[in-house]
Order: structure tokens, then C-alpha cells, then sequence
């Protein structure tokens, strides 16, 4: 079973390893996991994409509310949430070949944000499981690196 | 002032008395400062001894025990000790001295990241980067190690902050910790659940854990048993709050328990775990104990209740108060027949087994000390085999029990005696040892006789890590390998290297002598007892 936690936390040095490090000691899984400041600078948030047995994911919900640096623990299925992930590829081409990579780009709306004669750098803004198929899809072609932020959550207004 | 001294005098506030610590360059500054105190400062031999003299110094007074030790290996040292409290939610302050702020990360001599290394078995840590931030620091410190589910809090230092000048102690009045409000109050819903299953129950029972101990919640737990006549049974933790002649107590549960409670827990209806994890040592397969009962638990952390058997009714609160609430109810209960069967069960207590002349009986030895303790005392046990003779043949008549029940850290008797004696002068402290442990705590002989204290000490000389062989017997198919303490020290003469007053128990025969001579008189003393090679835990 997959859960998103977005989890308020002080934005104080240490936070981060303390959060990730009581996954690392339960044996919890984490499959992706973002930090970044909110609107408020004393506060970070912490998405954190995992996966387990319900009982898992609620001693991971338990546990992290134990952590006196974590303020608030929000924790929600995919489908009840607006996730996003952003994904940077580069890859090697040739003219056989461009065309093709352009036209994925059309269909899957990603950009292409820097070109040279042999390397582009390709970027997408999208859902887990379409940033997912775009790398399947790019994988045909020579990906020369690739990079990608992890989930970023929200839930969904009522 | 500078920032040890702002350490002292936050300590001050805090009505600290005495703290268990180990010099070093980087903590000097405050070893500097506490001779401008009334504070008392235990040198200790080891630092992990620092953390269990404070853990015992804790168990006998309920005042948080406050352990300092220095940066690199003197911090290392304490972690033992601070992992121990964490398993057995024991409020501890640790202070260790780091070195410089501005060397910190570059490997520095005695520089180590303690905060990093005891991340998963403390409360909460900090690295004080600002001595402006003392006096707040510690007021939180206390604060976190003593409310909710309490646990051991550290605090590293850096030397510079230490030595900074220039500052004007202010003590702040509160703490503002947006992130820490522990449940203390039960919800009056899940309360009211409870009574009206005990309205339905035919066969309920207690299991009463160390967390009742922990939040004062003895008399109120009694109080319950007795106003709804419920019988209760204890975990190895919770050892000391029932008494042998309550009727209502029916004794420890568990693999080292009595098999009448472990019965009397099988033929309930309705249990209700009050501060108590149901792990694996109380409660063989804690997945499998909901299958014929109600469960009721109550606890201070949430994260406890459904972590290893998934209750009927959870209860999230301090343990006073919700038995408090729970005993304010007019409801009255008919369990007379119950309570009965289980009495009955009681009376079926096997006889010890076959005595010979040659050694001493452990368990005899045990059952005959404890049921003498009468008076405000109490028993530290070690980890081990004489860890096990010492609960099962526990006889409560007033004494308290004190282990390493979580964490199971050898070593852990002899300064967590002298801590307790130090918390309370007036108790009778007795310290129960094997061989094993008593050569890994045996420097604290020497605080002991610093500190002029009176620890009545026993050591179960088997010449063996009795409790590796016993297991070797049941698991490892009598391959008896790495046990045999064959360089054993004569421990008569340890005790006169020390200067401490020495006798042997030889044979069952002299025990009764033996414990008049170890509980006499108002010095420490040794009494060694020869426990045959051989002898097991377990009965037969």
C-alpha cells in the first residue's frame, strides 16, 4: 500500500536527518522525499512518499508524530491528493532520431529547455505515474543523465 | 557569567541535588563552575555508569537523574547507558562538552557527533550553538525528559559556548514548545467504554507495566483492583506495586513469570494493559492475545497502543489520571468466582526443587532475601541469570524492583544501586550480581567508597555466563562454547582490594545466616554465593 506524508516540521538544522534516520531505524520504506520552506520560514514541509502494510503505515504516522520537531503530520492516499513530480533528462541524439523525441514531447507536453548539436535536456511537470511513462518512453533513446524531484503533494480541496 | 555557569544555574532551578559525571577537556569549564554550587558531583570510573547511576539515582527519588561526561570517547561511553534509559522510559539529562564550533565536522581529537549517534534512542537532543541559549535549553530539557512518555534528553555543548562570556542569567518561566503537548487526560468516550466492558466481562484482569511506576499510578491502579475487585498481574517492569498478600495480585506474567498468571492472562475475557508494551517477553505471541479477549490499553504514547497487538479500546492518557476518572465511577462488578479460580491456581505453586549440600540455591536465596524487605527498600538486579532467579522467586512485601528490563544491559546493577542509594539515603539498597556482570561494573566499588554510600551487594558466583549456557542448552544443543569464567578474580580479595567487608554463602544451609550478616549493619557489603556451575532459571 502507497501513502503520501506531508509532514510540517521546524525548519531547524538536524530536522531532516531526524525524520529520515526513524525510517532508517523502523526498516520503513521511502520512496521519495522532498523538503522545502513554506510561506511561514520557521516551517519546513516534507513530502514523503512510502509504501508498507496499513500497520506500517500507521506506526510511521504515529511515529513521526512523536518526533518534537515535527508540528503536523497530514497523510493521504494518491487519489486523494494533487501530486506532481518534476523530471530533468538529457539525452543524446541524432538527426534520425530528433524528430521523434520532439513529437513524445508534444504529446506529453515536455519541454525541451537546452539544445547542442548532440545533447538536449528535456523537462516535465506532471503526475507520478506520467513523469513514470515519459521515462519509459525516453528510455529507447541515449539518456545521458537524468534527475527528479520526488513527489510534491497536496490534498485535494474539499 | 559565562555559559557553564548559566548550565549550573539552570541546573539550580531545576532543583538539581547531585549529578554523576566523568572530567574531560571539553566539559571542564562546567566541572569549573560546579564547585561554585551546592550541587553534589558524583565522579564515577566509567561514563557509562554516569547514565545508570542517574537512571537508579531516578527510580529511587522520581527526580531526573542528570548525567555529564566530556566530548569524543567520554560521550560515546555514555551511550550505553543514555540507550539503556530510552528502553525502560527513564528521564535522564546527559550533558556532554564538544569540541570547538568551529572544529566541529573537521575529526578533531575527542570529537565525535554524539547527537547524530544517539538519535534513535533519545527523546530529544541538542547541539547548543549559542550560550543565550542555556537557560532555555535546559528549561526544555527537563521539561521533555519528565512529562508525557518520559526518556532521556541530551544536550552537547562546545567548549567555546562553555567558556563564552558576557552573559546575565535569566531562568524563563515556561516552555513554548508548539510541537510537544502529550495527552494526559484520557477521553471521557473511550473511559466510559471501559466501564460499561467490565459491565459485560466475566473474567478481567490488569497487567500492570512499568509505566505505572512511571506516572505515580500504584495506588490509584490499586485502588481500582480493589473498588471493582479485578485482579491484576504484573510485568517484570511493574515488579514491586503488587504485594504477595493481596489477593487481588496474582503475580508476574511472562516466559520468566509464574504459570498461573500466564494462565490467568489465557482464561480472561477482558485485559486491560495499562503501561505496558505487550512485547515479546510478557506476552509470547502479543499478535495472537486479542483472539479470545477484550483488550483495553491504556498508555501515554500512542504510538505504544496497536504497535504489537491491536486493542479493542485504546486509551491515550497519564495513567493517574485515567485510573483516577475510572475510580470515580458508581458502577460495582460481581468477579467473586473468577477471582476464586485464579486463587486457586495460586495455591498450586510447585515446591523448590531438590536441594544439595554443595551450593547455594539461587531461587531459595531470593525468595528468603525479598520476603525479609519489609521496610522501605530495594532490589537491583543485573542482567542475566540472576536476573531471572530474582523476579520469579521475588517475593513483594515492600520492596521495589529495579532493572534493565528493556534494554537488558549487563553491567547495569552495582551503579544503578549506588545511584538509588544516593536518591534516597534512607532506602535499603540491594544490588543482585553475576559473575559476569559484577567484573564489567566492578570500578564503581571505588565511587562507592568515595561517595561513602551503603550498597548491600550479592554476587552469584557460577564461573560462568550462566544465562549464555542455559540458552546454549535450549536453543544450541548443549554446545557450550564462550561462557567459562575461568580467570575469575577472587572476589574476596576485589573486596579487600576495596576495603569492603566480604563473606561467602557455600551451601543452601548457611543462606539464612548469610542474608542476617548482608542485611546487618549500616556499611557496604559482599556477600558471594556459590551457585552451582549447572544450575538453570528454570524449574526442575
Amino acid at each position: 500500500m502507497k501513502r503520501i506524508f506531508s509532514v510540517s516540521v521546524e525548519n531547524r538544522f538536524g530536522v531532516l536527518s531526524k525524520v529520515s534516520s526513524l525510517f532508517a531505524r523502523r526498516g520503513y520504506n521511502i520512496e521519495s522525499l522532498t523538503v522545502g520552506e513554506t510561506h511561514d520560514p520557521t516551517i519546513s514541509n516534507m513530502t514523503i512518499v512510502s509504501s508498507g502494510s496499513p500497520h506500517d503505515l500507521e506506526q510511521i504516522e504515529k511515529q513521526l508524530n512523536k518526533k518534537l520537531d515535527v508540528i503536523k503530520v497530514r497523510t493521504f492516499k494518491e487519489e486523494e491528493a494533487v501530486a506532481r513530480e518534476l523530471i530533468l533528462i538529457k539525452i543524446k541524439y541524432q538527426a534520425s532520431n530528433r524528430s521523434e523525441i520532439i513529437e513524445i514531447c508534444q504529446i506529453t507536453k515536455a519541454e525541451i529547455v537546452d539544445t547542442t548539436e548532440s545533447n538536449m535536456i528535456l523537462h516535465l511537470c506532471d503526475t507520478p505515474d506520467r513523469v513514470e511513462k515519459f521515462i519509459d518512453m525516453m528510455k529507447k533513446f541515449n539518456i545521458v543523465e537524468l534527475s527528479r524531484t520526488g513527489v510534491l503533494a497536496m490534498k485535494k480541496c474539499k | 557569567m559565562n555559559g557553564a555557569s548559566l548550565v549550573i544555574k539552570s541546573l539550580e532551578q531545576e532543583n538539581v541535588s547531585v549529578i554523576f559525571g566523568y572530567p574531560g577537556v571539553s566539559i571542564c569549564p562546567f566541572f569549573d563552575k560546579l564547585t561554585e554550587s551546592n550541587i553534589h558531583g558524583v565522579l564515577v570510573r566509567h561514563e557509562v555508569n554516569a547514565a545508570h547511576e542517574a537512571n537508579g539515582y531516578f527510580r529511587s527519588s522520581g527526580k531526573v537523574g542528570v548525567c555529564v561526561s566530556s566530548s569524543g570517547p567520554g560521550a560515546t561511553n555514555l551511550i550505553t547507558g543514555i540507550a539503556t534509559a530510552f528502553a525502560d522510559s527513564i528521564p535522564l539529562v546527559a550533558i556532554t562538552g564538544q569540541v570547538k564550533s568551529e572544529h566541529i565536522g573537521s575529526d578533531l581529537f575527542q570529537e565525535a557527533d554524539i547527537v547524530g549517534a544517539c538519535e534513535s534512542f533519545v527523546k530529544y537532543s541538542y547541539l547548543v550553538k549559542d550560550a543565550a541559549d542555556i537557560p532555555r535549553v535546559i528549561k526544555e530539557a527537563f521539561h521533555i525528559a519528565s512529562t508525557g512518555r518520559k526518556g532521556p534528553v541530551l544536550i552537547d555543548i562546545p567548549v567555546d559556548v562553555l567558556l563564552e562570556e558576557g552573559y546575565e542569567f535569566e531562568y524563563p518561566d515556561n516552555v513554548n514548545l508548539r510541537t510537544y503537548k502529550p495527552t494526559l487526560k484520557g477521553h471521557s468516550v473511550q473511559i466510559k467504554k471501559i466501564i460499561n466492558e467490565l459491565g459485560k466481562a466475566k473474567s478481567p484482569i490488569i497487567m500492570i507495566g512499568g509505566g505505572v511506576k512511571l506516572s505515580g499510578a500504584g495506588y490509584e491502579i490499586l485502588e481500582f483492583s480493589k473498588k471493582y475487585n479485578i485482579p491484576f498481574v504484573s510485568t517484570l517492569m511493574g515488579l514491586g506495586i503488587g504485594k504477595d498478600d493481596n489477593p487481588l495480585y496474582i503475580g508476574m506474567v511472562g516466559n520468566n513469570g509464574s504459570k498461573f498468571a500466564n494462565k490467568a492472562i489465557n482464561e480472561a475475557d477482558c485485559l486491560i494493559v495499562a503501561g505496558a508494551r505487550v512485547a515479546d517477553r510478557a506476552v509470547k505471541q502479543p499478535d495472537l492475545i486479542t483472539k479470545n479477549k477484550t483488550l483495553i490499553h491504556i498508555d501515554i504514547d500512542p504510538a505504544e497502543i496497536g504497535k504489537n497487538a491491536g486493542p479493542n479500546i485504546p486509551v491515550v492518557g497519564d495513567l493517574k489520571e485515567v485510573f483516577t476518572v475510572l475510580n470515580e465511577f458508581d458502577e460495582s462488578f460481581d468477579f467473586t468466582d473468577w477471582c476464586k479460580r485464579l486463587n486457586s491456581y495460586k495455591l498450586t505453586k510447585s515446591n523448590m526443587a531438590e536441594k544439595t549440600n554443595l551450593y547455594v540455591d539461587p531461587k531459595e536465596f531470593v525468595a528468603s532475601l525479598t520476603s525479609r524487605l519489609k521496610d522501605e527498600s530495594a532490589i537491583v538486579t543485573d542482567v542475566g541469570q540472576n536476573q531471572i532467579y530474582a523476579c520469579s522467586n521475588f517475593v513483594s512485601e515492600g520492596a521495589d524492583f529495579i532493572t534493565s528490563g528493556g534494554f537488558g544491559c549487563m553491567g547495569f546493577s552495582l551503579p544503578a544501586a549506588i545511584g538509588a542509594k544516593i536518591g534516597n539515603p534512607n532506602k535499603r539498597i540491594i544490588s543482585l550480581n553475576g559473575d559476569g556482570a559484577m567484573q564489567m561494573s566492578m570500578c564503581e566499588l571505588s565511587t562507592l567508597k568515595q561517595e561513602g554510600v551503603n550498597v548491600k551487594i550479592v554476587i552469584f558466583n557460577n564461573k560462568a555466563l550462566g544465562m549464555i549456557k542455559e540458552y546454549q542448552h535450549v536453543k544450541y544443543n548443549n554446545n557450550y562454547t564462550f561462557n567459562e569464567l575461568n580467570g575469575l578474580p577472587k572476589f574476596e580479595m576485589i573486596a579487600k582490594a576495596y576495603d569492603i567487608e566480604y563473606k561467602e554463602c557455600k551451601s543452601y544451609k548457611e543462606t539464612e545466616k548469610c542474608i542476617d550478616w548482608l542485611l546487618d549493619g549500616d556499611d557496604t557489603r559482599i556477600l558471594e554465593l556459590n551457585v552451582d556451575r549447572d544450575a538453570f532459571t528454570t524449574a526442575g
